[in-house]
């Protein structure tokens, strides 16, 4: 029983009415974009109607739309194995201060995602069990994959530059 | 000449106790089996038989720092290794040196970025440096042919002044007993 784009848009609008705020489609896989405070309940809900059957978080990302309001972004990936059909639930999130609800409740695989999406971006996971840095040793300063981060580590060297820049350099002494 | 001659049958040969040391040194070289990235299968290639490292002594890794003498650096560190690294080179038994394999290792390569060290020398000393991306086994071996070049003109009384320094992992606190090291960190 193939599941159709509309008739997933259709049974989570019938449920849900006020928390989607719009929608879109990329490659033939649906969007949803939600109110912040209801996304668990709605990951509950794709997980557990049987019409449906989202049993698979495949993926959380984040997203620094710099200049955008709200500037960030949070993006689960769901997959439905029953039914081989898959949707995206998208969450805003404020530069100021940016929360979004954890669902590591409903999906215990969304904890380390979710770490990841805080040790990348800096956004807090309300309700996570513990978050704290994944990736990044745990005395680091800033969040990398933010947009305001410089691109580079050190400046790229020339001809020109290079004994300056190597001046520089914290090399190891014995 | 020398005591050859009064020996009479060629049986022993003199040389100095600086050239018989470093001979020693350079081919009976312990490399420590650590790979960091792409760069330990080139490096795993150039002891294998096809390049066969063992022709110059060095056929066998240890995977005890203390049992090695000789650290290549095969591959990036990432800021979070930085500290693994520095840490075996610290159990490292002196004399000792440091191979940074690849671009990586040396500069940072095509890695300009926050997770990656910009270059091994940034945390222990490098005695020499292979280019290439990943080296080929023969660029491997051509780099470690030019560390034994330099550990043969190496002088004992030289090496001595550096082995006399306190090492960074292991201080000795007033009764003379030493001081764990994970103070340090």
């Amino acid at each position: 029983m193939a599941l159709e784009n509309a008739a997933v848009l259709e049974r989570v609008q019938a449920r849900f009415g006020q928390a989607v705020l719009g929608t879109g489609e990329f490659r033939g896989t649906l969007a949803l974009q939600l109110r912040p405070d209801t996304l668990p309940d709605v990951a509950a809900f794709l997980r557990e109607d049987p019409e449906l059957q989202y049993i698979l978080l495949a993926n959380v990302c984040g997203v620094d739309y710099l200049g955008r309001e709200p500037r960030f972004e949070v993006v689960y990936h769901f997959t439905s194995l029953m039914h081989n059909h898959r949707i995206a639930l998208k969450v805003g999130a404020d530069e100021d201060d940016p929360r979004v609800p954890s669902i590591a409740r409903e999906f215990p695989t969304a904890t380390f995602q979710e770490r990841e999406v805080y040790d990348m971006f800096g956004i807090i996971f309300d309700g996570h069990p513990d978050l704290q840095r994944i990736l990044m040793p745990e005395d680091w300063d800033g969040f990398p994959q933010r947009k305001t981060e410089p691109l580079v580590y050190e400046e790229v060297a020339f001809t020109f530059n290079h004994d300056e820049i190597d001046a520089q350099k914290p090399y190891a002494k014995e | 000449m020398g005591l050859e001659e009064k020996a009479g049958d060629m049986g022993i040969v003199t040389t100095s106790l600086e050239a018989a040391v470093n001979w020693g040194r350079t081919n009976a070289m312990w490399p420590m089996l650590f790979g960091l990235a792409c760069c330990a299968i080139e490096m795993m290639a150039s002891q294998a038989s096809d390049y066969d490292l063992s022709r110059f002594g060095m056929e066998i890794n240890r995977a005890s720092p203390r049992q090695a003498d000789l650290m290549i650096v095969a591959g990036r560190v990432s800021r979070k290794m930085a500290p693994v690294v520095r840490q075996l080179y610290d159990q490292m038994s002196d004399p000792k040196w440091v191979i940074a394999m690849g671009d990586c290792a040396s500069c940072g390569g095509v890695y300009n970025n926050y997770a990656i060290v910009q270059g091994v020398d940034e945390i222990v000393p490098v005695d020499v440096y292979v280019a290439g991306c990943p080296p080929r086994p023969e660029a491997l071996i051509h780099g470690i042919i030019m560390l034994h070049e330099k550990v043969r003109r190496e002088k004992i009384g030289q090496y001595k002044a550096v082995d006399n320094r306190k090492p960074e992992a292991v201080r000795l606190d007033a009764e003379g007993r030493t001081v764990a090291m994970a103070e340090r960190r």
